[in-house]
């Protein structure tokens, strides 16, 4: 039983945006799936839920003329996973999607929910992270397109002004076109779990030999996403050789804030965001057209 | 011998019921105007009420009633569901209050609530007030043992709940004697049954003034009994209704929400009201397994036999007694059948503590002490370069073999086929050759494990089973039991006894799953792998007596003599011949309706059995572990078991599936956490709690050694928990194989095997 006080279902982008702006308690519910959790556990009391699951026209994926990736914030892990513009020129979010819950959780949850719920665990978060994506705000004076790195905060802590709206995520051609990438969720349970740690690394090779590009994002290794600038950094225009990813698995150590808990050591932890750095970018440069490296 | 039905792969007589979404279980009951009851529970560990004031809770609109510890009786009273002992000595701990002015746990109901609905109540329990004194929580054994520390309950001394053991034979002297001793300790974790179906209930009184309970449970009969002490009611005034139950695994072996429940109606003059826990609650204000801690000391002769062993463990109990000692003694019990001894000294403790009230689940101590004598026995043939295998084999017990305290004989015992199918199943020699001198970051390894248990608690408690067979008018048979069907498929089992001995087809069978204590034949319940070998010997006895009862019937009708006939797919026949006489449907309706010899053919018995049956069997594992992560993956795993003749190969295929995937989780990713200062649960629910999904559980293989057990129906043994106790010690051992480290404790998570890894240098 669900502590309610009030439930409305906007029907376009338009009212929803009118509806936050005439009431600002109102809490925007998509998927459901983490602020059903919320309200079930008694984290929030009393709740005015506005749902934004009817507005059509925030669900879809399209590729547009100039090549960027549009991706509504509506559209659930299931679309995502099976969609063939996602299969084709991002694969690496099609297997971070699928990583995701079970399949029922995934035909409900939304990526733009995924993001808004600001937290570090995120399966999409890493992923996008490493794609440079952007993310397109909306409120009734009018829309803000900002990095996704900015709109995390904090933990649970998302760049969310009043009265706005996530309606699209926004990734560009020269941050996915002729990037191998792969995703490593390390979870302790193959599936229905929360990543221990998330890795995702992509790269773009020249000649298949010599690192034109890498970027790693990571989940779980502070409170927030985050990329491993150091690594990425020390990894452009090195050849692709063991000594060079065993490299860039110590320099990916030094982005992450990771902390002792009941969950995981700080030195485990380490520890795995050095082991699965390197084996999610080995993959990786495999994708990208370069050799397997021994 | 040949049998028409025992031994089929019969479908589950609940099968469509319950994929069909038909089956009722106590949630789904739905009654007019039902109240819903909610629990204030402690949110410290160990603390005093000084005060409490519900004066606010009172007014607010939909409440219906509140109750504290001061609405409760004062007697205590033991919620563990253990058949009543006669002997004073030998009863349950009366140590429990339904609501209590000492939290001895964080989540002890301390408080409740009754509501028009789930959301009211909710939002009265934030209005009640209450002031804690707050203790200093004993949160291991160790420290609840200390000197001068507070005690969990007054009356037991350094928080001490029992330290009776016993000896058998000259311990000193036996490994005195021995030409190698080794010593080890070995600890298991604090895990949870993680049944799907939380623990539900719904209580009214009903037009007799009677206290009428639906409860999941595994235990109706005990569960009256226990609701009635509770109450300080009479047992007669109490009626237990068990539909079907989503899982038990011994967690509903215990009174848990029901005398509560019972308070709560009539609390509100009678009228129905529903307890639920939700995921929560259940895992923390119900039962878990008793964490074990063993230092075990074992003689060895250089001819590398198994001279004597002492073993100490130190069990927790947690804040309640629940089943008490039971667990540690049945553990130093079970294991006795597996390998011969000249001398064992067993010196358990159980020690209260501010956690969980731990209870009953699958195996009841046995996977506990198997895992440490299991590891030990890996762990000595390492140390001694002999083969693991050899090293068990020369150790077994067989037939003939009685046991010194108990007095239970083996007279069927299969442990020596069962190591050599799943040696062969596992490929054992050809891979262990191949995992030889293995390098790289990835290592495979291959382990076994034994066990030994038993088929019911006789001597310890005594077994009985009912069972009540009624001939209907069409020749079909209604079977009663009281053993309870929990999902474990003993009703199929029971039908298919019943067909076969009265010679009808098993779908002419239909079983009462329900358990009502008001109808139902007595029968203490679901646990101690009873239910086949124990309630299957009634429904057997009367389906002899029915089935007597028929021929006798015809016999009068056409005047031969009965010792001339026989049933057949359901017709009366002529023995010699096989010409038939009579139609069952015939037979019934002139047992019904006819004006001369008319009196229905039913049987109503109980067996009382004074035996018992050691079952054995055997894990064969291969893991894969991956060095760098700490990640081990099972690859391949068998248990082959001897439970005496298969009744229902499918069914029994079930069990053991579910068993060891219960035992893979023991071994990998299970663990109950608590904030160590504060006692707080850290992961009551299956997000932070690992329970491994189907994707994290291999093909599981199941074979069976079918020795023929003369004591037990049909030649059978039980299955129920078997399959669950030698899986962790086979997957450490293939760990072992793989790697050189040696994980004396459970569960081994990655963080744990990093560590390991580490520390061993392999990393």
């Amino acid at each position: 039983m669900f502590d309610l006080a009030r439930y409305i279902e906007a029907e376009t982008l338009e009212e929803a945006l009118d509806l936050l702006i005439e009431n600002p308690k109102l809490k925007i519910i998509a998927g459901g799936t983490d602020v059903l959790i919320k309200i079930q556990h008694r984290e929030i009391e009393n709740t005015e839920l506005l749902s934004i699951r009817k507005i059509k026209a925030l669900e879809g994926i399209t590729k547009l003329g100039n090549g960027q990736i549009v991706i509504g914030a509506l559209t659930t892990f299931s679309i995502i996973s099976e969609s063939p513009i996602i299969k084709k020129n991002i694969p690496v979010l099609a297997e971070a999607s699928i990583s995701m819950g079970g399949p029922q959780i995934r035909n409900v949850a939304t990526i733009g929910g995924n993001i808004c719920n600001g937290a570090t665990s995120a399966d999409s978060a890493s992923t996008l992270f490493a794609f440079n994506a952007d993310l397109k705000l909306q409120n009734k004076e009018g829309e803000r397109v900002i990095p996704i790195k900015e709109f995390y905060l904090g933990p649970g802590k998302v760049d969310l002004k009043p009265g706005e709206i996530l309606t699209q995520i926004i990734i560009s051609p020269e941050n996915y076109e002729n990037y191998g990438g792969h995703y490593i969720k390390y979870s302790m349970r193959k599936a229905m779990d929360i990543a221990t740690l998330g890795v995702c690394a992509v790269c773009k090779l020249q000649r298949g030999s010599i690192f034109e590009e890498v970027r790693i994002g990571l989940g779980v290794a502070g409170p927030t996403p985050l990329r491993c600038t150091e690594a990425e950094n020390f990894a452009k225009g090195k050849a692709v050789s063991p000594e060079t990813l065993a490299e860039i698995g110590r320099l990916a150590v030094k982005a992450s804030q990771a902390r002792t808990s009941w969950r995981a050591s700080k030195e485990y932890r380490e520890h795995l965001i050095e082991v699965l750095s390197r084996r999610a970018l080995s993959v990786a440069i495999l994708r990208a057209g370069g050799e397997k490296i021994a | 011998m040949a049998y028409n039905v025992i031994g089929k792969n019969v479908q589950r007589v609940d099968a469509i019921e319950k994929v069909t979404g038909k089956a009722k279980y106590a949630g789904d009951f739905l009654e007019r105007d039902m109240l819903v009851g909610k629990i204030l529970r402690s949110p410290y560990a160990h603390a005093l009420v000084k005060k409490i004031d519900v004066s606010k809770v009172k007014a607010l609109p939909g409440v219906e009633a509140v109750l504290t510890y001061k609405d409760v009786p004062e007697k205590p009273f033991s919620t563990c569901g253990h058949p009543y002992s006669l002997d004073p000595h030998h009863r349950d701990i009366e140590d429990r209050h339904i609501l209590t002015n000492k939290a001895r746990f964080v989540g002890d109901a301390i408080a409740a609530v009754v509501a028009i609905d789930e959301l009211t109540a909710q939002k009265a329990l934030k209005l009640i007030e209450v002031e804690y004194e707050v203790l200093e929580p004993l949160l291991t054994p160790e420290e609840a043992l200390k000197d001068g520390k507070l005690l969990v309950h007054e009356q037991f001394d350094r928080n001490i709940l029992s330290d009776v053991g016993y000896q058998i034979g000259d311990i000193e002297q036996a490994l005195a004697e021995s030409d190698y001793i080794f010593e080890d300790e070995y600890e298991t974790s604090i895990v949870h049954h993680c049944h799907l179906e939380t623990n539900v209930s719904y209580a009214y009184v009903d037009s007799n003034n009677r206290i009428v309970i639906v409860t999941s449970t595994q235990i109706p009969f005990l569960t009256r009994r226990l609701v009635a002490l509770a109450l300080g009611l009479p047992t007669g005034r109490v009626r237990i209704i068990k539909p079907y139950v989503g899982g038990g695994f011994g967690n509903k072996q215990d009174a848990l929400q029901e005398p509560l429940n019972a308070l709560m109606t009539l609390a509100v003059g009678g009228r129905p009201v529903k307890l639920e826990y939700n995921r929560e609650e259940c895992m923390i204000d119900t039962r878990t397994r008793y964490a074990f801690k063993y230092r075990s000391k074992v003689g060895i002769s250089k001819e590398g036999k198994i001279i004597g062993r002492d073993i100490f463990a130190l069990a927790n109990s947690g804040a309640y007694a629940s089943h008490g000692h039971a667990i540690v003694m049945c553990a130093g019990h079970l294991f006795r059948y597996l390998y011969n001894y000249q001398a064992i000294k067993f010196k358990p403790k159980t020690i209260y503590t501010n956690l969980p009230a731990a209870g009953a689940m699958r195996g009841y101590g046995v996977p506990q002490i198997t895992f440490a004598i299991e590891c030990q026995m890996d762990d000595i043939a390492r140390k001694l370069h002999l083969d693991p295998i050899e090293f068990r084999i020369k150790n077994l017990n067989d037939v003939g073999y009685v046991d010194p305290l108990s007095g239970v004989t083996i007279y069927s015992c299969g442990t020596r086929q069962c190591i050599e199918k799943g040696k062969k199943l596992i490929s054992w020699d050809e891979k262990k050759a191949k995992y030889q001198n293995q390098s790289g970051t990835r290592r495979r390894g291959l382990g076994m494990a034994c066990f030994s248990f038993l088929s019911g608690t006789y001597p310890s408690s005594v077994e009985v089973g009912g069972a009540r067979i009624i001939l209907n008018e069409d020749g079909s048979v209604q079977l009663q039991i009281g053993a309870t069907e929990i999902g474990q498929g003993s009703d199929t089992v029971f039908a298919q006894m019943a067909a076969e001995v009265i010679g009808v087809p098993v779908d002419t069978i239909y079983v009462t799953s329900t358990q009502d204590t008001d109808i139902s034949p007595y029968d203490s319940g679901a646990y101690a792998t009873r239910q086949t070998y124990v309630a299957g010997t009634a429904v057997k006895k009367a389906a002899t007596e029915v089935k007597e009862k028929i021929l006798t019937f015809v016999s009068k009708l056409k005047d031969v003599p009965p010792s001339m006939l026989d049933i057949r797919e359901s017709n009366v026949i002529f023995k010699h011949s096989g010409e038939a006489v009579m139609s069952l449907g015939d037979v019934a309706l002139h047992a019904y309706y006819d004006k001369q010899h008319a009196a229905p053919i039913t049987s109503d018995t109980t067996a009382n059995i004074r035996m018992n049956a050691p079952c054995f069997g055997a894990t064969f594992a291969e893991v894969e572990v991956d060095l760098e992560t700490g990640k081990i993956e099972v690859v391949e795993i068998y248990n082959v078991h001897d439970s005496g003749r298969i009744i229902n190969r499918q069914t029994a295929e079930g069990q053991v599936h579910g068993g060891v995937s219960m035992g893979i989780g023991y071994a990998l990713y299970e663990q109950m956490l608590f904030d160590s200062k504060t006692g707080k649960p850290l992961n009551n629910n299956l997000l932070d709690y690992k329970l491994p999904t189907i994707m994290d559980i291999p093909a599981i293989g199941v074979d069976f050694v079918e020795t023929e057990e003369p004591t037990g129906p049909f030649g059978s043994k039980g299955l129920g928990e078997p399959p669950t106790v030698s899986v962790a010690p086979a997957i450490r051992n293939a760990i072992l194989d793989a790697t050189g480290v040696a994980f004396n404790q459970l569960p081994i998570t990655p963080q744990r095997a990093f560590e390991k890894f580490k520390q061993a240098g392999l990393i």
